[in-house]
């Protein structure tokens, strides 16, 4: 799973079979279940994912930013240094310095209550020791970096004085002040316009490019993925169904799940049918997933071992793994069988209202 | 056609925002929808985009007169809703719905499902007998795809998509004319959000509805409308057939616009050729002068600080309509 992609080789993190439990008074939730990938240097990674698939809790669980109620096991290894499980205080020495994280929601991640400039500065002093005029002009030419008209004069501004797309690129420029050379972004466009969006996806491609900033890129719109990543990995219900390079994945999805989210997605590059094609049902509880396939129920290709058994993730060609009993599915533009789309869309959802 | 469902002339709303200190303050117009005119048949969907802030959801509840407008005209089948009184506005409601962006939100937690979907018919047919109204909303239910034993349920109970599925059934069990959809998709999974435009679709043809159906989302938009309506800053930039607006956008922001929708197609999305406008949406407080847009327009000339671009036809005869000094450019 490590080999095959198109970065430098220097491997900067390797994840290893890690998994993420929560207890709950309704018992135990896995939230991630044996995920392995790695990421190099100059690379990005897709994870997308429903909501509830478990992607963010993959970069919380590396963060060390779990909930109370939630447990990490398994590897996580920085540049070969092994960090799960790591005391806070030796944890801080790489996240938000090597390893930066920015999350959907800039308004939440900033403090209110402090200056921009004080937010920004605290950090440059307490790992690189600069002085306070150094953090300064640092944080200046970051934010300017990043595309804040009249940084400098902006620099001591609140959080609130600032639209969206701003806080969102001052987001971006408060995690790359210590030049990390991993970038995971939870969702970064995904409360902004479209006109927004584009600015924020084309200054990460700058720094992909200029920094070999390796980026790992959760979320739902395959859109933003296609455009940005090189390889992308799959999720649902806290597993990994597909992995590999993205133009294999997009244009020959060998995972019904990924083949669904695909087709189900209308297109500004193709003209309305009358019907789009849908996954029926909804995401599965974490809490009662059936035996075997956990997509068996959505799943319009599902036979009699997806009952029984668990798929697990295999190898079906170079750099290219999925959990799927399917041999191979049927070519893409050939067409799945739609399930006669909303007829049997309402259906699955009558049939799991009931108790 | 019998000529338009609804017509909107020159709509405005405008709020006034107090600016300044407690004592010295003053009140200052925000121009939430500036002049807004459009029409709407029976059976067809029209779409409104436009970034956070351009007014489209001030729009579509100024048409319902849930905000009383400003200025401007809404006729309702030939009858002007400005003039009518409380009461004709309510039986006026009977026809035309609204559905909202959070479908949780939207439903009282404290009421069954099968309260929340009769509401209306409460409301409006008080005569209706105990078993009549039950025989309703189990139809409705069925129809939008929800089981009719799950009439005494709450709405927590629901994930996001069947509460959509709910608030749907409440908005159509009046049998209404036109439904607003207010960002009806927006907080849903994708594969969901594919399940509930099927069913808007489906629903449209089995009843002859007609939907504003507003959207950031230019992909969502162009699949469900017949035409497209592109909003900036209150204003209309654009407004014509879906066919003609994606193949052959004029004005510079729908341009823009529909250049930064990323498209899931890897190649075709690393080589289009993209359009990124500078900058954030302008304050609404202080809206630029003459055209609204050229502050960040790449094609913006002294003619576009001094004069507001009128709102005109391209000549094609299919009245693709576009306020725009340079157009033609």
């Amino acid at each position: 799973m490590a080999a095959t992609t198109n970065g430098t080789g220097a491997r900067v993190l390797e994840v290893t079979d890690l998994d993420t439990r929560f207890s709950t008074p309704d018992g135990e939730v896995h939230a991630v279940n044996s995920v392995s990938f790695g990421i190099d240097e100059g690379e990005s990674v897709g994870v997308v994912g429903e909501s509830g698939s478990g992607k963010t809790q993959i970069f919380l669980s590396i963060m060390g930013l779990l909930a109370k109620n939630g447990g990490a096991s398994g590897s996580v290894r920085y540049r070969g240094q092994e960090i799960l499980g790591l005391p806070a205080r030796e944890l801080n020495k790489i996240r938000g310095v090597t390893m930066s994280m920015i999350f959907q929601d800039p308004m939440t991640s900033l403090n209110p209550f402090l200056r921009i400039s004080k937010q920004m500065t605290e950090v440059l002093v307490e790992h690189k020791g600069m002085t306070e005029d150094q953090a300064r002009a640092r944080g200046i030419e970051l934010l300017d970096r990043v595309g804040i008209p009249g940084a400098k004069a902006r620099f001591d501004l609140y959080p609130h004085e600032f639209s969206g797309g701003m806080r969102q690129r001052v987001m971006i420029a408060m995690a790359l002040l210590c030049e990390p050379d991993l970038l995971i972004a939870d969702e970064p466009t995904t409360a902004l316009d479209v006109t927004i969006q584009a600015q924020i996806l084309e200054l990460m491609a700058d720094l992909k490019r200029d920094f070999r900033t390796a980026i790992i890129m959760i979320t739902h719109d395959l859109g933003v993925v296609a455009g940005l990543c090189d390889r992308v990995m799959v999720m649902y219900a806290g597993r990994v169904v597909e992995k590999g390079a993205v133009r294999d994945i997009y244009y020959r999805p060998q995972h019904p799940y990924s083949l669904g989210l695909l087709s189900s997605m209308p297109r500004l590059d193709q003209a309305g049918a009358t019907q789009l094609n849908t996954i029926p049902g909804q995401p599965p509880n974490l809490q009662a997933l059936p035996e075997g396939c956990a997509y068996q129920d959505r799943c319009p290709f599902v036979f009699d071992a997806c009952r029984i058994d668990e798929p697990g993730l295999h190898r079906i060609e170079a750099g290219r793994e999925k959990a799927c009993h399917l041999e191979a599915l049927p070519d893409r533009r050939a067409g799945a069988p739609d399930a006669s789309s909303e007829a049997a869309s309402s259906q699955t959802a009558v049939q799991e209202g009931q108790p | 056609m019998t000529g338009p469902i609804l017509s909107v002339h020159g709509l405005k709303v405008h709020f006034d925002i107090r600016v300044g200190g407690i004592l010295a303050g003053r009140y200052q117009p925000l121009k939430a929808v500036d002049g807004v005119s459009f029409e709407l048949q029976p059976g067809e969907t029209l779409g409104i985009v436009g970034e956070s802030g351009c007014g489209k959801s001030t729009l579509g509840r100024a048409v319902l007169q849930l905000i009383p407008p400003t200025d401007g005209k809404v006729v309702w089948l030939g009858e002007d809703l400005a003039h009518l009184n409380a009461e004709a506005l309510r039986a006026k409601r009977q026809e035309m719905q609204i559905i909202f962006q959070d479908p949780l939100a939207s439903l009282n937690p404290r009421m069954t499902i099968g309260e929340i979907i009769s509401e209306p018919l409460r409301t409006f047919e008080p005569g209706i007998g105990k078993a009549a109204m039950k025989a309703r909303v189990k139809d409705m239910m069925a129809k939008v795809g929800l089981l009719p034993q799950m009439i005494n349920r709450y709405p927590h109970e629901f994930s996001g998509g069947q509460c959509q599925r709910i608030g749907i059934a409440r908005a159509m069990v009046l049998g209404p004319k036109l439904i607003i959809c207010d960002e009806p998709v927006s907080a849903l999974d994708v594969s969901i959000q594919a399940q509930i435009i099927n069913l808007l679709m489906r629903l449209q043809q089995e009843f002859g509805l007609s939907l504003l159906f507003i959207s950031h989302d230019l992909s969502v938009v162009r699949h469900i409308s017949h035409r497209i309506m592109v909003l900036y800053l209150g204003k209309i930039m654009e407004i014509a057939d879906r066919a003609s607006i994606y193949a052959a956008p004029r004005h510079p922001y729908t341009r823009a616009l529909i250049s930064a929708v990323p498209i899931p197609d890897p190649d075709k999305e690393r080589n289009k050729r993209r359009v990124v406008l500078q900058g954030d949406l302008p304050s609404p407080m202080a809206p630029p002068s003459g055209c609204v847009f050229r502050t960040r327009c790449p094609k913006a000339s002294e003619l576009c600080a001094k004069e507001t671009p009128p709102l005109e036809e391209d000549g094609s005869g299919d009245s693709h309509l576009i306020a725009c000094h340079h157009w033609r450019e």
